[in-house]
């Protein structure tokens, strides 16, 4: 096989692997933009959705009647994380608004664990975790179905919520009041309704990130390091730009990717644990907001 | 009536700036330390020492390095353990490759590599702040552990990993027994912490609080903004440092990266917010708290239901215990339990009378 051929399938495959850390981010996104909340436990909550959508498989329920089951689920927890974490929080500052969350993150994977066990499980999709059979034919370059499935659900998933926000009158009260809260609640855009459907819709997006992931490395415990892998993806992308996720999670994924393939042997490997966040703080010191983000503009 | 200033006139400007202005906080203290110094080592059991006293003396160390980056200086910070683990790291090579050298010498040295890590990756608090910072700080907690365990040179090629740590000796005397490890351990957290308490109540304290509450402000009025916060970062990381290598040698007698992970950096967070943000005490009563928890947890499963629980279920609901905490402290006491020893001494400066 020719060095370029390789090069070309790390690449892909670190694109692909990326916008699945892209889904996980995009979780993030949704909750700052709309609440100023940085949501740790989102990791937290990938793991909880994807591991009850697993165990109610496991009670007997099929696959389509245990989707709508997890996702009742998952609009409930977040509805209840905004009455009794974010709601009395209200007007905090943003750290610890973050402190909250990484408490919620432990009770929320005690939750899971307490609930359902802390064997790791299979999760099948159907889809196989191995190169698509069609392209190793015409172009000679192996690239896992899963991979290409979750770079289309991804896809899919952003030209949604692109939709969601800038037509629907919940979308629009939704930028209202990440624009400005004290404004769009002056103007009888019911804040409180908001973050709910924010929180339920991440919760939603948890749960299909988990699924991904789930098929691909088992539905365990390790998922809730998910949310530490997205965090160099928000860096690069800003905390507040959904297409912004979606670039950077492409260039941590090849990056990470990369790295791992060709710098990695000098050190002798392991190194895409931190390659990413190293990448995330070179790019802070050059463009603190990121690419995407908002502007940061401090008065005193 | 039993905690009350009245008749205790301070007349010169010593005075006014003594570290314990209060005859009953004198005698208090005094007699914590007399406690701790010389009745507690004799009336403990080793194990209430090794497996209690020790870690939390650390862990209280620890928490007061986070605390001064967190709470008197306003920098969030995810890595604490990763500072730990420089510090046991540093700790460890000095005495093997240094004859001879004094262990209170290797435990000061390690502070400063410690602080020396710390710099660096304090360095991109000087662009970012806030969130951007607290992510960009658990870049340090990945990059030294993986760091740690990938280069042999700093496990001087051990296979296994696991590090048996040298035994700790001071002028000729071996500090082996649970007894005189707790000894060194005290004394080195009495020391630090009087330091501490003194920094932050002196001019470099009110440099870190000032760019805590504005940093614009404190860059407006003159204060250098590159310096405090880096010297915010060194300071906490030599108490990180200087924790993590009591935390190998005193406490868990290894050396290995696998002891310093994520979960412990947000263990030392958890301390903090729960024992007080920006106070001193408020970081032993934090250690002691989170340290203590799951102990009871276990002596109230053992004795409601009689058997022991599941280490698993244990441990799940432990966690859930931490972050249900965590969730009620940020919401009904944000200053955490050193409030409420402050209230608590309002209320006996009038006890028992109402007003």
């Amino acid at each position: 096989m020719s060095d370029f051929n390789f090069f070309l399938e790390v690449l892909i495959g670190g694109l692909l692997s990326g916008l699945m850390y892209s889904l996980v981010a995009l979780g993030f996104v949704l909750i700052y933009k709309a609440s100023g909340v940085f949501n740790f436990a989102q990791g937290a909550m990938v793991f909880l959705a994807v591991l009850s959508f697993v165990g109610f498989m496991e009670l007997g329920l099929s696959f389509w009647a245990a989707l709508p089951v997890t996702i009742a689920m998952m609009v409930l927890v977040g509805m209840a994380t905004e009455r009794f974490v974010l709601r009395p929080l209200v007007n905090q500052n943003e750290n610890t608004l973050l402190m909250a969350t990484i408490g919620l993150a432990f009770v929320i994977e005690g939750v899971a664990q307490l609930a359902w066990g802390v064997d790791v499980r299979r999760l099948d999709l159907g889809i196989r975790d191995e190169p698509m059979p069609w392209l190793a034919d015409n172009f000679g370059i192996f690239v896992s179905e899963l991979d290409i499935t979750a770079g289309v659900v991804a896809a899919v998933m952003v030209a949604a919520l692109a939709v969601l926000f800038s037509t629907t009158k919940a979308g629009r009260g939704l930028r209202a009041v990440a624009d400005d809260p004290a404004a769009a609640m002056s103007i009888g855009i019911p804040l409180q309704q908001i973050w709910m459907l924010v929180w339920a819709t991440a919760g939603v997006v948890a749960l299909v990130a988990g699924m991904l992931w789930g098929a691909r490395s088992g539905v365990q415990f390790a998922l809730v390091l998910l949310a530490l892998k997205a965090m160099p993806v928000l860096i690069i992308g800003g905390f507040t730009s959904v297409p912004g996720v979606i670039v950077a999670g492409l260039i941590v994924g090849a990056t990470e990717k990369l790295a791992e393939v060709y710098i990695g042997p000098y050190f002798g490997g392991g190194i895409e644990g931190w390659a990413p966040y190293m990448l995330a703080v070179l790019f802070l010191l050059v463009r603190p907001e990121g690419l995407f983000g908002e502007k940061i503009i401090r008065r005193v | 009536m039993l905690y009350r200033e009245a008749g205790q006139f301070r007349t010169t400007y010593a005075q006014d700036s003594q570290l314990l202005p209060l005859w009953q906080d004198k005698v208090g203290m005094a007699a914590i330390l007399g406690v701790g110094f010389l009745v507690i080592p004799f009336v403990a059991s080793d194990y209430w020492l090794s497996a209690l006293l020790i870690p939390w003396l650390i862990l209280s160390l620890v928490a007061l390095g986070q605390n001064i980056l967190m709470g008197y200086a306003g920098q969030l910070s995810l890595g604490a353990a990763g500072f730990m683990a420089v510090g046991a790291f540093a700790c460890y090579n000095l005495i093997l490759r240094i004859e001879g050298i004094p262990f209170l010498v290797a435990l000061f040295l390690s502070g400063i590599c410690s602080a020396a890590v710390g710099i660096v990756f304090g360095l991109p608090s000087l662009r970012i702040r806030g969130l951007y910072l607290a992510v960009a700080t658990l870049a340090s907690q990945f990059f030294i552990v993986w760091a740690l365990d990938k280069f042999g040179w700093f496990k001087n090629y051990d296979i296994a990993g696991v590090i048996t740590a040298q035994p700790i000796i001071i002028f000729g005397h071996n500090f082996n027994s649970p007894q005189e490890k707790y000894w060194v351990v005290l004394g080195i957290v009495v020391v630090l912490t009087l330091l501490a308490k003194n920094m932050a109540r002196g001019s470099i304290g009110r440099g870190w609080m000032a760019v805590r509450d504005m940093d614009v402000a404190a860059e407006v009025t003159g204060l250098p903004l590159m310096w405090t916060k880096l010297q915010a970062f060194a300071i906490s990381s030599f108490y990180c440092g200087v924790g993590g290598a009591l935390f190998a040698f005193a406490y868990l007698q290894t050396v290995e990266p696998s002891a310093f992970t994520i979960d412990l950096s947000f263990r030392i967070l958890f301390m903090v917010i729960i024992g007080g943000i920006g106070t001193i005490l408020g970081s032993f009563l934090g250690a002691g708290f989170i340290l203590l928890t799951p102990i009871f947890l276990n002596i109230f499963f053992h004795t409601v239901l009689g058997k022991a629980v599941d280490a698993t279920v244990a441990s799940a609901l432990e966690q859930i215990i931490f972050g249900a905490m965590i969730i009620t402290f940020l919401i009904v006491e944000p200053l955490g339990l050193a409030r409420l020893w402050q209230l608590t001494k309002e209320r006996l400066r009038l006890w028992p009378f109402p007003h």
